[in-house]
């Protein structure tokens, strides 16, 4: 549970020292070229921001190639090269700069500083500014010496870096390989004694092995836990809603109905589906509600129910239509159109809720290979959001039409994903965002953008 | 075809309709990918915290609704040798002793091998020094014949003063000692210690071990190694032993002050507190001050009458929506008479089986402990904390650190204005309940006496005696004399004739209590 993160609020005392459990904290990445750290910050980012704790990463990369507008070499590398070094000691200043307006003006919790940070003397720079600041400094380095996987984060991520435009494959990956040479006589890994006062996180040879120490507060654990269970094996994540469902066609929202007719075809479809697919090993899952266990018994395949993945409760307004809601809550109709994602049913959920509820689910989803989850609207959006790093203000609108699939696979630094619709009729279940949400609307314009239903 | 599905009476869950009678065995609260059965083996010289951490794991394990046993050995050796006061025994050049202690070893992995294929058993914590190659070989032979998943647990740690507090906190009270003075028993125990050194052989994770499962768990957690974590429950292990620690500390649990619905009789619902709801606030507070914490967080749910309580002590809090009340769905709000007449069947279901029983539209207990694990964990990490819950919520807490289980826990007793301040000791847990002379109603309804008993929910036992039946006394050979000793062969399964049965267990000095039944003499 995080301190200010979704489903706990804090009661502040304003005179409360800087530095207690809601301390920010800067994670610094540790590692040659293309050991994964900048695949590592984007993902970790991502989930933090996901359960609410807002978090930014920091490239020093980034901040270079910003300043000299054209890579010529990996001479720029060159230990000896002055120049070279000048500069990237002014992006690292540069990056760090940032790192503070973001963690002491804007909010910011946590900030990823995601440079090689290979030396000893580097990191003692960060460590300064970092108790400076009053921030808690975790490093997670990442150690990996098998030439293939080397070879394959080039190809997957370097290759199309905006550095190697002009280069053709071939060349491209020589003067990577020498890019990493340069780095790899100065490099001083963590080590057991020599940094045993710091906290960090060294991962090695893809997460076959950790070295953990000491960790000091409840975000490290969590972080912690969640590189341990990442991986980058190849697999695909299908994520679609149950077949349609009576209540679906009268417009009503949440209750826990069956499959209509054409709900049912949606599940013999999705069937069909899957064996186009080919894929071994599919695990299925779906929630404890009637819709999406029919709709996974049409699949003739082992599947598990989790009760977390159950729809929204809705509390009052369960198996309302949203004209109902307007009649009988228009003043909470409203408050939902200002704030979706915040917005808690009374005696029911948020979305705000919805996520601290399926971080389980997104913790195994990480650790499984190939998984089909069947589940219903907001839940998607939810798990949607997540893997497209959408934000909480996007999170409520996103698209999740009945009897259709979407496939994401991981590709480079984040997710490809691909719509199958099954070609089943359906009813829609969107419902925009009207215009006017103040709570002075006429009802009209409330329901201006409820979709048509029987 | 989608085929027809039935509703589960009691669990509220959806499963195809069957031909043959209901299962015996109940869904689990959340699917836990943890198919093959899985041994834990600890590893690490005496003194090194395993049986605290075989323990402590076990009961997290059994109360997130995995079955879950210790067998320490030390245990089948205390059973095996009636007097063992001196270092003697564990001198590597006596060879009888060595031949008891491998027997011992072996007798416990059979009672390994019959928990995990004919008791239901999920995991089994083999607690042991395990500190040679040879014997740790032995055991990954074993999970290989039988399909097992063998994941090591290491501690090690050399701080001096770490190991002299372990021996005085649970080596000189323990039954081997029984007859010396502390610092007879201290020096003894050292140079037990002394006896294994020679032969440890840890874990290495470069060469020899590279392929195994393991964590090392160095200097009361302030470093880990992990390597090769396999599958999911063995990231939750790692999950949780990277959180516990072993600062003293308190954990104080209440229930908010009495609630206008609490004097209707009312189930859930989100009221505010009485006149002397108010009055337990204030005293509450008083209460806080008197114990003169450093650092006390102060944890409440997100319900008015929590917070209402929570806010009466002048302290910042949290405010966490898993510590809401259980969710009695349809029935909110109801008092129980309103319950039993407009849904007679579903008070009945109930009563049969309070664990697993879900409201319609609501959560069973199974449920809650699901929601409230999080708290649980984020308890581990934390020093002296106050939970402000509710009486459904803070039974499933109890239940964990009190190691209680499924059956008993809807029905501990957690009254209004009373603070439960739960203080580790030893390898368990020291209860003081303290009553804020506050009047109250009383919102506990016992187990009706006539009520038809649902199947048998799980009953864990872990307690480290071994057994598959209370019945079997075999009584073994005693070895009074080490010379005369005879070992060709142990009996199948060695027998104690302690089960601590979880239900005659008093509420105070649980654990403490247990281990001084379960180290016979």
């Amino acid at each position: 549970m995080m301190r200010g993160s979704s489903g706990t609020k804090l009661t502040h005392q304003p005179d409360r020292a800087v530095c207690m459990t809601n301390c920010p904290t800067l994670i610094v990445t540790v590692g040659l070229p293309a050991r994964g750290k900048t695949y590592i910050s984007k993902k970790l980012t991502r989930y933090l921001n996901w359960i609410g704790v807002p978090t930014r990463e920091f490239n020093v990369g980034q901040y270079r190639r910003d300043f000299v507008k054209i890579y010529k070499s990996f001479e720029f590398f060159r230990p000896d090269n002055e120049e070279g070094l000048k500069i990237r000691r002014q992006c690292a200043s540069a990056a760090l700069n940032d790192v503070r307006q973001y963690l002491t003006e804007e909010g910011g919790q946590v900030a990823v500083f995601d440079a090689t940070n290979t030396t000893r003397e580097r990191r003692e720079t960060i460590i300064q500014f970092a108790e400076q600041n009053g921030f808690k400094v975790f490093f997670v380095e990442s150690v990996c010496e098998d030439p293939d996987v080397i070879q394959e984060n080039i190809v997957q991520v370097k290759l199309s870096s905006p550095d190697y435009t002009n280069c053709n494959t071939e060349e491209a990956v020589e003067d990577f390989l020498k890019r990493i040479k340069c780095y790899e006589n100065s490099y001083e890994t963590l080590e057991e004694v020599l940094d045993r006062d710091l906290s960090y996180i060294k991962i090695m040879d893809v997460g076959q092995r950790y070295m953990v120490n000491r960790v000091l507060d409840h975000i490290q654990s969590r972080i912690v836990y969640y590189l341990m269970n990442i991986h980058i094996t190849p697999r695909s994540i299908y994520l679609c809603r149950h077949g349609e469902s009576e209540l679906n066609v009268t417009g009503r929202i949440g209750g826990d109905s069956g499959l209509t007719p054409r709900g049912k075809a949606f599940g013999k479809k999705l069937s069909q589906f899957l064996e186009t697919q080919g894929i071994s090993d599919l695990k299925v899952w779906t929630s404890q509600m009637k819709r999406t266990i029919q709709t996974a018994e049409a699949l003739n395949v082992p599947y598990e129910q989790w009760k977390v993945l159950n729809e929204i409760d809705a509390g009052v307004c369960e198996e309302m239509m949203y004209e109902e809601i307007q009649d009988h809550y228009p003043l909470e109709f409203a408050l939902r159109d200002q704030d979706k994602y915040r917005y808690r049913y009374p005696k029911g959920e948020s979305y705000e809720d919805l996520v601290q509820r399926l971080e389980p689910v997104i913790m195994e989803l990480e650790r499984q290979e190939n998984v089909l989850v069947v589940c219903h609207q907001a839940v998607m959006r939810c798990l949607l959001a997540y893997f497209l790093d959408k934000t909480a203000e996007e999170l409520p609108y996103l698209k999740c039409p009945l009897h259709t699939v979407l496939k994401l696979t991981p590709v480079a630094y984040g997710c490809k994903v691909e719509s199958i619709s099954l070609n089943v009729e359906s009813v829609n279940t969107h419902r925009e965002r009207p215009e006017n949400v103040a709570v002075s609307r006429m009802s009209k314009e409330a329901l201006l953008t409820v979709p048509a239903h029987q | 075809m989608p085929g027809e599905l039935t509703q589960d009476r009691i669990q509220k869950t959806w499963e195809r309709s069957k031909d043959d009678p209901p299962a015996n065995r109940r869904a689990a609260g959340a699917p836990h990918f943890a198919n093959p059965p899985t041994v834990i083996v600890m590893v690490g010289l005496p003194a090194r915290g395993k049986t605290y951490m075989s323990k402590k794991l076990t009961r997290y394990l059994n109360w997130i609704g995995l079955p879950t046993k210790v067998f320490n050995v030390g245990e089948y050796r205390r059973e095996a040798v009636k007097n063992c006061s001196s270092y003697d025994f564990f001198k590597p050049d006596n060879e009888c002793a060595v031949k008891i202690r491998q027997q011992c070893a072996l007798a416990a992995l059979r009672d390994v091998h019959s928990y995990l294929k004919d008791e239901g058993g999920q995991i089994a914590v083999f607690d042991a020094t395990n500190t040679t190659r040879d014997r740790r070989e032995m055991i990954l032979q074993f999970g290989s014949d039988n399909g097992f998943k063998i994941f090591f647990i290491e501690s090690v740690c050399d701080d001096p003063s770490v190991i002299a507090s372990n021996i005085m906190e649970v080596k000189v009270s323990c039954p081997d000692y029984r007859d010396c003075n502390k610092t007879d028993a201290m020096l003894d125990f050292q140079r037990r210690i002394e006896c294994y050194k020679t032969s440890y052989q840890p874990l290495d994770p470069d060469q020899h071990d590279r392929n195994l499962s393991f964590i090392k768990v160095i200097d009361v957690g302030r470093r880990f190694l992990v390597n090769r974590i396999q599958n999911h429950i063995q990231s939750k292990i790692i999950y949780y032993l990277m959180n516990i620690h072993v600062q003293p500390r308190s954990i104080y649990l209440c229930r908010h002050g009495e609630s206008t619905d609490n004097l209707e009789g009312r189930l859930g619902g989100d009221s505010g507190l009485s006149p002397r709801g108010k009055q337990f606030s204030a005293a509450l507070a008083g209460f806080v001050e008197e114990q003169q914490l450093q650092d006390l967080k102060v944890w409440s749910s997100q319900l008015c009458r929590s917070i209402q309580t929570a806010e009466r002590l002048g302290v910042p809090y949290e405010q966490w929506k898993a510590l809401n009340e259980i969710d009695a769905g349809m029935c909110e709000e109801m008092t129980y008479n309103e319950m039993k007449q407009k849904f007679p069947e579903e008070f009945a279901l109930r009563d049969e089986d309070k664990y697993y029983y879900r409201y319609p539209a609501g959560e069973s207990y199974q449920d809650l402990v699901q929601r409230v694990e999080p708290v649980i964990m984020d308890l581990e990490r934390q020093e002296n904390v106050l939970v402000i819950c509710h009486q459904a919520v803070m039974r499933c807490l109890l239940a964990y650190f009190l190691d209680k289980s499924a059956e008993e826990m809807p029905y501990l007793k957690c009254p209004l204005h009373t603070v439960l301040k739960l203080t580790p000791v030893a390898y368990g847990c020291k209860v003081e309940s303290i009553s804020l002379n506050v009047e109250a109603v009383n919102t506990h309804r016992d187990r009706p006496e006539d009520v038809k008993r649902g199947p048998g929910t799980l009953i864990r036992r872990n307690s480290v005696t071994p057994l598959t039946s209370p019945e079997s006394n075999i009584k073994k050979p005693r070895i009074d004399d080490l010379d005369e000793a005879d070992f060709s062969e142990l009996p199948p399964s060695v027998s104690s004739p302690s089960l601590c049965s979880p239900s005659h267990t008093p509420i105070s000095l649980s654990g403490q209590h247990w281990l001084g039944r379960v180290c016979l003499t």
